[in-house]
């Protein structure tokens, strides 16, 4: 078990690389003073790991601010994917797959909403939010049929968060709590532990824990799930691939983004974090604080 | 045939290893003539044993290419491959292929099989417009049990197909199936690496706990089963999610007690299923036998009565109670189309006093330190004494008041026919803003944040500043909007007569999920743990997730459902028209019990310290045990 032993080590000098870090980097002063009322953060982070050739993740992020009925509004988007299929296919699909959704999304209700104050009356988010990732699954499975991706999208709109989302990246709530994930995992593994078939643990090694039985790119229809959080001010919102999650304990997750002085900080140690622990998959993280 | 699975070793497998062209021999001996099939495993051919030379003796040519990386790995795949063949040769069943030969060519290993004439059950379901038919499934079923209890009980290992799913089982020219497949496959699948898509859909779920169970293929069978009788692929849905689907619910065809053999097959813990494959024969049999014997139940359904419910009391009414009861200090109180407002001992349903209005009461009381708030048909609000029953002040409008009212702020909030939601002192019933909406207001508002929100049948939902009645969003729905607002976690959440239940966004008034019900929803929702209940028109009352709007379970009442739910102690209550007060677990939207008043209930319960308030047109009010 010589792998098992130098991972160990590795691990091991990883966290003392991390406390020095914390030493020597002081702590940034929030820089939002020229701004009224809330307000948030980004950051964000993608890396190809130590053991594929190509990096399958993507992500597209958009953030800004608008005044609507006397109070500053933030607005955010914020998509990642992980794509699969073999020569490159997994890029172009997970690269599509964000592209899609933002164009869609942008079209459905970022514009609408920057033009009404008061009449609100429009289909649903979530709708919108299905509408989206399904155009995207269909423009995936028209380019490159033989790949897939999966894809998670955050709408943030003030202190409110409306997510998409179809296979096994994750989106996490983090408060000084710790990490709570919000969206469920497509996969076998996640249905296994739903049933107590498996262990969470068990989990984390299993032979089959990559098989994903939703994924964008399939053709036929897709079954979306979304989700509606509320982000108070000081909490975050994690969205990541299963590079990260996969090879980064939550406690440990939560510790790096609680000691980490900015979001883009945090994002920089956690993708570190799941390199030291293997890196064995393409790792992206896209991390937004609310501040106020 | 795992078309849906894609990764990236077997991609490079289908580009390095093209099939092979007709014409092909192999050791030569075996001559190609087509391929018959592509799997995610392999392919298979059919091919012509040249050694006969005057007949054609056809045979079918399993290609597998074994495409591990690592020499090591490749020579025990192929070992593997040996040690199955070789078992197969021991297996002498007419439901199994017989095999002829076995052999390798480089990274590619052979077998040769008896070619069984007829087609897969798989592309036989695709073909059929219709369900298949339940004896044809059962007899299929029983068929595949005898070969199952045969390599079940082989020595000195029994054999684990592993791999039971339509397109595995052939049905041959004589209407016999044959098991083809035999798991050989399995022996090839190495770790793989990396984010990969597709399930088998068919297979237990401790088959990925590595255990490999006889009573895993009972399992696989319901499965097939299930996929048989219903059409519901399980390769395109979550797995394991055969027991969300009851066969009678995609196909009411389907009898009971074939439903109970299937769902038995195919529980999540092995013991929970039929011990053997013999077992599930005989209980496929016995189907077949009592066929036509009503007197058979699957003994699963527990069976509950209204009888074991007898109300704590009841008092009579001189008119229908469509008002819902409020309690507060002991006391009910409550509202009767014979123009009283009832207070009653909470205990005993003694009388204490009542107000006589010049109306019917519809709308529910509210009670705001010590008055008793109500509106009445007469189109005034009134404020009594909770304690005497004796007047304090009046608030007429222009039409009649269904709208129950709220206090906040001091501030009575209530709408009325007469279109407009009123904002009143509650100490002297002065108005201090109205806001008017196109239509009646019959919606009672909610409060949060300082702001109210209220639904009108104008169909908006509005959300107005409580200091000065100004708009602050609209949201506008298809049809009237009569359910009240309930509030959670930055959401508001009502029903609509346009048939939807809305969650709202609390700031902005975007609607962030709908959920569309089967008729008209009137009930307003009651919240609970990020959940929400609520009954429609259509005659369920549903459990909806506030989060995403997905729907948890929903309840068949045998009418309408006009009456609010009220959630307590792990319960939901509600009425309905078909004049039964309901108590359903609220983890599982299953009866807990039900109790039958004389005339229909659209009053909604009030429920505290163990005991259901709510009224019925049968003029009463009863006080239920929960």
């Amino acid at each position: 078990m010589g792998f098992r032993s130098m991972d160990f080590l590795r691990r091991t000098l990883g966290k003392g690389k991390i406390v020095e870090a914390e030493k020597k980097v002081k702590p940034v002063e929030a820089t939002n003073v020229s701004q009224e009322g809330l307000s948030f953060l980004v950051g964000k982070g993608s890396h190809i790991g130590r053991k594929r050739e190509h990096n399958e993740d993507a992500f597209f992020t958009l953030e800004c601010t608008f005044k609507q009925n006397g109070e500053m509004m933030p607005f955010g988007l914020f998509i990642i994917a992980d794509g699969m299929g073999g020569h490159q296919a997994g890029d172009v699909a997970s690269a599509l797959a964000t592209r899609v959704v933002a164009h869609s999304l942008m079209r459905q209700v970022y514009l609408p909403f920057l033009r009404d104050e008061k009449d609100s009356s429009r289909s649903p988010i979530n709708e919108a939010l299905i509408e989206a990732l399904s155009d995207a699954s269909l423009a995936v499975y028209e380019a490159v049929p033989d790949a897939g991706t999966t894809l998670t999208a955050a709408l943030i709109v003030g202190t409110h968060a409306y997510i998409g989302h179809v296979g096994d990246s994750r989106a996490y709530l983090v408060t000084e709590k710790g990490l709570q994930q919000i969206t469920q995992d497509h996969s076998l593994v996640a249905r296994l532990i739903e049933l107590g078939q498996a262990t969470p643990e068990e989990a984390m090694t299993h032979p089959q824990r990559n098989i994903l039985y939703r994924a964008l790119g399939q053709g036929g229809s897709m079954e979306v799930d979304t989700y509606f959080q509320l982000l108070p001010a000081g909490s975050q919102l994690l969205l990541c691939s299963d590079g990260l999650w996969g090879a980064v304990p939550e406690h440990e997750m939560a510790a790096i983004i609680a000691a980490a002085p900015s979001p883009q900080m945090a994002c920089r140690r956690l993708i570190e974090g799941a390199i030291t622990h293997g890196g064995d998959d393409n790792i992206t993280a896209v991390l937004i604080a609310m501040t106020e | 045939m795992e078309t849906r699975r894609i990764l990236r070793d077997e991609t490079k497998l289908f580009e390095e290893g093209a099939t092979l062209p007709k014409g092909t021999v192999l050791q030569g001996r075996y001559e190609i003539i087509r391929t018959v099939n592509i799997g995610g495993m392999g392919i298979v051919y059919q091919a012509r044993d040249k050694r006969f030379t005057k007949v054609a003796r056809l045979c079918a040519v399993k290609e597998m290419v074994n495409s591990a990386p690592d020499p090591h790995l490749r020579e025990l795949g192929i070992k593997n491959f040996e040690r199955e063949a070789n078992i197969l040769a021991t297996l002498n069943h007419p439901a199994i292929p017989k095999i002829f030969d076995y052999f390798s060519e480089g990274s590619r290993s052979y077998l040769v099989l008896e070619f069984i004439e007829g087609q897969d059950l798989e592309s036989l379901l695709q073909r059929t417009a219709t369900f298949l038919s339940e004896e044809e499934v059962i007899s299929w079923a029983i068929q595949v049990c005898d070969v199952l209890s045969y390599i079940h009980s082989h020595k000195p290992n029994p054999i684990i197909f592993r791999d039971m799913k339509p397109s595995n089982i052939m049905l041959n020219n004589q209407d016999r199936i044959v098991l083809i497949d035999f798991g050989i496959a399995k022996v090839f699948q190495t770790g793989q690496k990396g984010t990969m898509i597709g399930t088998e859909g068919y297979s237990p779920p401790e088959q990925y706990k590595g255990v490999a169970d006889p009573r895993g293929d009972v399992y696989a069978l319901g499965a097939t089963m299930h996929h048989l009788l219903t059409k519901r692929d399980p390769r395109l849905e979550p797995p394991f999610t055969f027991h969300e689907y009851p066969l009678r619910s995609l196909n009411p065809e389907v009898s009971e007690r074939l439903e109970a053999v299937v769902m038995k097959a195919l529980q999540y813990e092995i013991e929970d299923r039929y011990l053997s494959a013999e077992e599930m024969k005989l209980a496929l049999q016995a189907i077949l036998i009592v066929r036509g014997d009503s007197s058979f139940t699957p003994g699963t359904v527990a069976f509950v009565s209204g009888q074991g419910v007898l109300p704590v009391w009841e008092f009579a009414c001189e008119d229908e109670v469509r008002s819902s009861p409020t309690v507060a200090e002991g006391v009910v109180y409550i509202g009767s189309y014979d123009n009283n407002l009832y207070a009653l001992d909470a205990q005993t349903g003694r009388f204490v006093w009542k107000y006589a209005t010049e109306g019917g009461i519809a709308s529910s009381p509210s009670i705001w330190r010590d008055m008793v708030l109500f509106g009445s048909e007469d189109r005034v609000l009134y404020a009594v004494s909770a304690r005497t029953g004796s007047i304090a002040w009046t608030c007429p409008t222009g039409e009649r008041i269904r709208s129950s009212p709220r206090v906040e702020y001091n501030q009575v909030f209530f709408g009325s026919d007469d279109g407009y939601l009123y904002a009143v002192s509650a100490q002297s019933g002065r108005v201090t803003w109205k806001f008017e909406a196109l239509n009646p207001i019959r919606s009672s508002p909610a409060i949060s944040d300082d702001v109210v929100y209220v639904g009108s049948d104008d169909s908006h939902v509005y959300a107005l500043d409580i200091q000065s009645g100004n708009l602050k969003w609209k949201y506008r729905t298809n049809r009237g909007v009569r359910s009240s607002p309930a509030i959670d976690e930055g959401l508001v959440f009502v029903g609509s007569t346009d048939w939807n239940v809305y969650a709202l966004d609390m700031r902005s008034g975007w609607a962030v999920w709908r959920y569309r019900t089967n008729n008209a929803v009137i009930s307003s929702p009651s919240i609970s743990e990020g959940c929400l209940y609520i009954g429609s028109v259509d005659g369920d009352l549903y459990a909806l997730e506030t989060k995403s709007g997905r729907l948890i379970w929903k309840f068949s009442a045998e009418g309408q459902i006009i009456s609010s739910p009220a959630v307590a102690e792990g319960a939901v209550y509600f009425g309905s028209v078909d004049g039964h007060v309901y108590s359903i677990d609220i983890k599982t939207g299953k009866l807990r019990w039900r109790f039958k008043t004389g005339g229909s209930v659209p009053s909604s319960p009030f429920v505290t310290d163990g005991i259901v308030y709510i009224g019925s047109m049968d003029n009463k009010v009863y006080a239920l045990p929960t």
